[in-house]
């Protein structure tokens, strides 16, 4: 099969490589339909994700059909057409029975911080991930669900990973009616989590990046209030400006490891690799939301340690909420707002790749060309 | 006079014109309605196990040595190998996830491992190819330079930056492996 292929930071390239094989009676092979770009595959394109080992496929957003199954998978069948959780889980462990799939301890060897995500390196537990024509899916019974029939393809990709993680990182926020919400980054997490809160009845919902034609789609998408930090001298300040001196009630952190704004924290971590992440954003949200507010974090950073200003967050004291998203658990609620119209995933899809063409996918994707928001993978034009 | 008084900031605007102007605006104002409230909950999953059947091991699976044991599913892509698959090891072997210096050896080891499959590239019918794998002609097909410039972008004050830190080790060993082959050869003579 054809493959997308980790050949070292900033360089991939398709392969052929052996289709993956039934590894456990609970395992599903799924032909790949269409699968995504993930801002946080960038941390791995990077070299930012510590175990990202050369030969590696990445791809925890994909759906695909049903080519194989295990002897013990009872719920799906050959043929289906399902979308896949990132989570990979085993849906029976101590954090499974509690709904912390994302948190899952029998899928990952290689980490206990941190639970099993396709295509996500070692750290996140070695699995291929989906930006190929097959892919392995462990505990085929628990994870994917097959995709309803008014559910377009595209939609359906979204609800893999970036529409529930900016649901979950607004239900985070634990926002309520009339609320200030500002949420930083204009990615597609960031423009799903400003949609999802005025689903919980904010009454403000203001969006912070450097992206012009992603502040647009804020504005045209979300709603959503502006703001291009690289205009101001100090966005906390005009933060504070906009909104009475008060501070937001909530702010989301929908950026993570590789955020831009401060050439010192940027340098140390996206470039030198010496922090798991660049806080710029986090410390943006403790110290721009109000006293006694909440932070919530849905950027992924790595498992090193990060220069964050905790101290802020103690003395103001605040509530700082965060996960992974257990994926699963937001699709019933998450189909209805679709299918009630309330939103539509795929209008964040900007480009649609063929596989072959995948290393100039995540250039565009990380330099941020051609107004690029969400790239879409094609498998079958390999 | 916010916030030094117990004064509220003002809606600006009304719930019926929010209502009327956001889809699905406040229908997940009850928080029975939001899925991950309470966060932990007992759910259906699927699961029709209490402990899954192990996946087989081939080989030495490294693991974490916060894991009692091995986990019962795991990936299988990329199994250790070389000198950056030693790294990774004893990172596995002798360090917790707590410590700075298991994860500090698994960064080495990827760049290890980067430098390892360039060399062995090399000797394949298909080396490495910086120009096409990093997907720089895109830059061409893409617009590059009009997406970068007089858009108020942060990211291009230091876009300097990448060319010196991408060549620069490269230069660095370069020059290395020169001073050590002179050092070498001044010494046979």
């Amino acid at each position: 099969m054809r493959a997308m292929v980790y050949r070292g930071p900033y360089k991939v390239r398709v392969e052929d490589k052996e289709v993956p094989a039934i590894e456990h009676p609970n395992d599903a092979i799924v032909r790949v339909a269409l699968a995504a770009i993930c801002g946080s595959d960038l941390h791995l394109y990077h070299g930012m994700m510590p175990d990202t080992r050369v030969g590696s496929t990445f791809g925890h957003e994909f759906i695909g059909v049903v080519e194989e199954v295990g002897g013990s998978v009872q719920n799906l069948k050959v043929g289906d057409r399902v979308m896949v959780p990132f989570n990979v889980y085993c849906g029976s462990c101590y954090f499974c029975s509690r709904g912390l799939y994302s948190n899952c301890h029998n899928v990952n060897p290689n980490a206990t911080a941190v639970g099993g995500i396709y295509g996500y390196s070692h750290t996140c537990g070695g699995y291929d991930g989906g930006q190929s024509q097959f892919v392995r899916v462990p505990f085929a019974d628990v994870g994917p669900m097959v995709i309803p029939e008014w559910l377009s393809d595209e939609d359906a990709l979204m609800m893999t990973d970036a529409l529930p993680t900016g649901y979950f990182g607004a239900q985070l926020g634990d926002i309520e009616q009339g609320d200030t919400v500002v949420v930083f980054g204009a990615g597609p997490v960031g423009l799903f989590a400003a949609r999802s809160a005025w689903f919980m009845g904010a009454g403000r919902v203001i969006v912070i990046d450097h992206l012009d034609y992603r502040l647009q789609k804020a504005r045209d998408f979300a709603f959503a209030e502006t703001y291009n930090f690289n205009e101001h001298d100090d966005v906390v300040v005009h933060l504070k400006k906009i909104t009475d001196y008060l501070g937001a009630d909530v702010a989301i952190d929908a950026v993570g490891a590789e955020a831009d704004g401060n050439l010192l924290q940027h340098i140390t971590s996206a470039k030198l690799k010496l922090q798991g992440g660049s806080p710029v954003a986090l410390n943006w949200a403790i110290d721009s939301v109000r006293k006694g507010g909440t932070v919530s974090v849905v950027g992924a950073y790595g498992p090193m340690f990060s220069a964050v200003k905790f101290g802020d967050a103690m003395n103001k004291g605040l509530t700082l909420r965060m996960n992974q998203t257990p994926v699963k658990r937001q699709w019933p609620r998450l189909l209805e707002h679709v299918q009630n119209g309330h939103l539509k995933p795929s209008d964040l899809v900007t480009h649609r790749i063929p596989l072959e063409h995948i290393s100039e996918g995540y250039h565009i994707f990380s330099s941020k060309l051609d107004d690029c928001i969400k790239p879409v993978i094609v498998p079958e034009a390999a | 006079m916010i916030p030094y008084t117990k004064e509220a900031p003002q809606q600006i605007a009304s719930e019926e014109e929010l209502r009327a102007r956001i889809p699905g605006w406040g229908a997940d104002l009850d928080r029975k309605d939001r899925p991950a409230v309470p966060r932990e909950q007992s759910l259906t999953t699927g699961a029709h196990w209490e402990f899954p059947d192990r996946q087989p091991e081939k080989g030495r699976r490294e693991r974490s040595v916060e894991h009692r044991f091995l986990t019962p599913v795991f990936g299988t892509t990329v199994p250790l190998k070389g000198l950056s698959g030693g790294i990774r090891r004893l990172a596995y072997a002798r360090y917790s996830e707590g410590r700075a210096a298991h994860w500090l050896l698994l960064i080495l080891g990827d760049r290890v491992d980067a430098v390892e499959s360039h060399v062995a590239s090399l000797a394949t019918r298909r080396p490495d190819e910086p120009i096409t794998q990093s997907g720089v002609v895109s830059e061409l097909s893409h617009d590059g330079l009009r997406s970068r410039f007089g858009r108020g972008r942060a990211d291009v004050k230091h876009v300097w930056l990448d060319p010196v830190l991408v060549v620069g080790p490269w230069l660095m060993a370069g020059g290395l492996v020169f001073a050590l082959g002179r050092t070498v050869v001044r010494a046979l003579r």
